[in-house]
């Protein structure tokens, strides 16, 4: 008797079970539940973490993530094998999307991927993704040139306020704090000196580098050193308040990158803005779905913004923004349109550093081909024609190659102190 | 301000008298130099101030926590960045490893009180060598041999930047402590030198590497770093505590003279304790890169030259307990990681104040260790120890 109970009742577990095992089946609708992580070299008191920090919540939030299904972990650093350790921690914990946003992140992000492909690895500001051939590994970026352009816009505005319609050489003089010498910062720097010089002709621009992404007080003292080097007008792009707080003290107007500053001076800021690339990705893992090798989010797309004109701006700002801004998405104005700026200073250039041998142009200097390097194999080539015309603008086609930037040539009217 | 100056000249004239009748303020306690501490007493103060500290940091990141975390998530988070699983657990004997490389690197010389503080910038130079070699010879000759080549021009880097410093010292007498602090910002000028110079895209960015890794004997290519310097360490035990040089090297740090004039040459001491120094440093250096490929940067010691620093005089110089000071570091870096993550905190402000105020606790508990306070009695009365302090001062047995 017991031995029948025993039996019969054994049949009805194992029967439930099969129809419970079924009925969740059907119930499965493809959706992944999305674990979503953020890696940042920084904290939220530098700019650009924070511009992360808070575009990954705010993801996270309007795609239903509750708390504890995305974390951000702050101040891993880009030497060593920190970061690597920090996105195997974050595997191991279960995450299925993981994000880091810096660029020498980029070799740990990459290591990660290979060896944990069921997660899917984003890294903002990489070169490698569209040549790595690792399907779980992305890189993103976005136009911010565009944001930048207009930036400048607002800037040459500025100066026209402050000294009048036809400016002195001396008074077309601006500087720009830069953290590194390389293509993501020259391609950043040559897009707002270009949008400055749509409105002032004759500006030029003193660059001086940091080399370092975030070091507040030596962003303050290069700013102060170009102030005192007749600079009439200071952006930067680094990531502290360095260089709006020395602009502040001077009362030289400060064009900002990654946020209101909230000081006197402040012209206007471009950003990136992630939202929408974080919900891209989050919605791709729930739904199993590929995310793009190398994202390139637009002006269209919401990814580059401009902030509201801030108490400094010129009159009138807004209004011209808005105008440049709808020809850029018209595309019958281009950023790096080859009959606005010349190369001669490039080409003629025999440093180490020279991209002349990538360089063709005409006689009044204007670019008419150049090979950049896109594809970021270590030899440091350029390898891929990057000048396009279309609309009957001959233009650097930057972005389209890959998202990170790799305009990296030193314009005519550009000073390197 | 004449009036101060009155009382204080007339003040010995009221000094109190044996009926206990207060003229001035006293303190309800004195504080006296132990001679000697029992062990436990020893162990039991630092466990109160360890526990003490956790317990105020736990309060402290509760307060501060964004998502309503509770102080024992505190206690949860700091042991789930550490043991949370097999890859925390070996990450944590990794750090505690190399930290101890640091630190066997240092406390030779600081046990002849030749203060060296350029243990970064050996691990430093050590890094570079080895990165070099791999970036330039990679790929050219055989795997096992390039990693003896990294090995040897990394010892060889660590020990010329620790024998500087240990001429001029031993020749000149030039202060150490200065000379290897200022040879670490050379040897980080000397890496910034090369990657402008070899990473033309001007990103700053030192590629990871391909050839000349170590064989990773586990999962998490820990095993062979933990491996090499907990031997290490053990090693430098028994060479300070029973070998003659480490008989040497203590003569020379209680006092010149006497090592003098028993015959030790004083000179050949400080370099060769130096030389060993920046030895140990440069095979930190080593493992830094060649452990996965890593990449090179100026900040590649990640300050364990003076992280190292801490930990030896917290452990008294003794290597063997330096396993317990570097493991308490790495264990409160790694776990305070975790908890800054789970906590929500977006920068690390809060977890290095809570990380700086553990650190004080344990530092500071070591006055209660070399001290101890004795409470008066009631309205004055002298203690015990009071008279028997007078008696001593008499000759009074």
């Amino acid at each position: 008797m017991f031995k029948k109970i025993l039996s019969l009742s054994l049949a009805l577990l194992m029967v439930v079970g099969a129809i419970s095992v079924l009925a969740s089946c059907k119930k499965e609708t493809k959706t992944t539940a999305v674990k979503a992580a953020l890696i940042c070299l920084h904290g939220d008191s530098s700019t650009y973490d924070k511009n992360f920090i808070d575009a990954f919540k705010t993801a996270c939030a309007n795609k239903g993530l509750s708390t504890t299904d995305y974390t951000v972990v702050t101040d891993i650093p880009e030497e060593g094998t920190a970061c690597y350790d920090k996105a195997a921690e974050f595997a191991d914990d279960g995450y299925n999307l993981i994000f880091a946003d810096s660029f020498g992140h980029e070799a740990n992000m990459l290591k990660a991927a290979k060896e944990f492909k069921n997660v899917q690895f984003c890294h903002a500001t990489g070169t490698q993704a569209h040549t790595a051939g690792v399907a779980n590994y992305h890189n993103a970026f976005a136009s911010i040139y565009e944001g930048r352009y207009l930036a400048g816009v607002a800037a040459g505005l500025k100066l026209v306020e402050l000294y009048g319609e036809t400016i002195t050489d001396e008074n077309a003089k601006i500087g720009y704090v830069a953290a590194w010498p390389y293509a993501e910062v020259i391609s950043g720097y040559t897009s707002f000196f270009l949008g400055v010089r749509s409105i002032v002709p004759n500006a030029t621009m003193e660059v001086k580098y940091t080399n370092s992404w975030y070091n507040e007080a030596a962003e303050k003292t290069t700013a102060q050193a170009l102030i005192a080097d007749g600079c009439k007008l200071i952006s930067q792009h680094a990531d502290s308040m360095g260089a709006p707080t020395a602009c502040e003290e001077a009362g030289i107007p400060n064009v900002s990158y990654n946020g209101v500053t909230g000081t006197n001076t402040f012209v206007i800021a471009s950003k990136i803005n992630w939202v929408p690339y974080f919900e891209a990705c989050i919605d791709a893992v729930k739904n199993g779905t590929a995310i793009e090798a190398s994202y390139t989010g637009t002006i269209q797309t919401g990814s580059v913004e401009i902030t509201a004109v801030g108490a400094a701006a010129a009159a009138g700002t807004q209004a011209k923004l808005d105008a440049v801004k709808a020809e850029l998405i018209a595309g019958t104005r281009k950023v790096f349109d080859c009959s606005k700026f010349t190369v001669k200073n490039a080409k003629a250039d025999e440093s180490d550093f020279s991209k002349a041998a990538y360089i063709t142009m005409d006689e009044e200097g204007h670019l008419t081909g150049y090979k950049a390097d896109v594809n970021d194999d270590g030899t440091y080539t350029g390898e891929t024609e990057v000048i396009k015309t279309a609309n009957g603008i001959t233009y650097f086609a930057e972005s389209d190659f890959r998202s990170a930037p790799y305009f990296d040539i030193i314009i005519d009217g550009i000073i390197l102190a | 301000m004449k009036k101060k100056t009155a009382d204080r000249s007339t003040a010995p004239e009221q000094e109190p008298t044996q009926s206990g009748v207060k003229s001035r303020f006293e303190l309800p306690f004195h504080i006296v130099k132990r001679p000697h501490i029992a062990p436990w007493k020893k162990i039991l103060i630092y466990a109160i101030a360890l526990v003490g500290g956790m317990l105020l940091s736990s309060l402290i990141c509760a307060v501060f926590s964004k998502n309503g975390k509770n102080p024992l998530d505190f206690f949860g988070q700091l042991f789930n960045g550490s043991f949370g699983t097999p890859r925390k657990s070996w990450l944590l004997f990794l750090e505690t490893a190399l930290l101890l490389g640091a630190s066997i690197a240092l406390i030779p010389a600081f046990k002849m009180k030749f203060w060296n503080l350029g243990g970064n910038g050996q691990i430093l130079m050590g890094c570079l060598c080895a990165y070099s070699c791999s970036y330039w010879l990679g790929g050219k000759m055989p795997d096992g041999l390039l990693l003896l080549v990294m090995f040897a021009t990394s010892v060889a880097a660590g020990i010329l930047w620790a024998l500087i410093p240990a001429l001029f010292k031993a020749v000149f007498g030039t202060n150490e402590t200065l000379f290897t602090l200022m040879m670490n910002y050379v040897a980080a000028g000397v890496v910034l030198y090369f990657r402008s110079a070899w990473i033309k895209n001007g990103s700053g960015q030192f590629p990871t590497l391909d050839h000349g890794i170590l064989p990773s004997l586990d999962k998490y290519s820990a095993a062979l770093t933990v491996f090499v310097f907990f031997v290490l360490t053990v090693l430098m035990f028994v060479y300070l505590r029973y070998s003659k040089h480490g008989y040497e090297i203590s003569v020379v740090g209680e006092s010149m003279n006497t090592a003098k004039y028993v015959g030790i040459d004083v000179k050949k001491v400080v370099i060769r304790t130096m030389i060993l120094s920046g030895a140990i440093a440069g095979m930190v250096g080593f493992f830094l890169i060649a452990r996965t490929g890593a990449g090179l940067s100026d900040t590649s010691p990640n300050n364990m030259g003076f992280t190292g620093i801490m930990t030896s005089w917290l452990a008294g110089f003794n290597p063997l307990l330096m396993f317990l000071s570097c493991f308490f570091i790495a264990f409160l870096t790694r776990g305070m990681t975790q908890v800054r993550t789970d906590f929500g905190f977006t920068n690390s402000s809060v977890a290095n104040i809570v990380i700086g105020l553990i650190y004080f606790c344990v530092i500071s508990c070591t006055f209660f260790v070399n001290y101890k306070i004795v409470f008066r009695g009631k309205s004055g009365e002298k203690t015990d120890l009071d008279r028997k302090l007078a008696n001593q001062v008499r000759g009074v047995k």
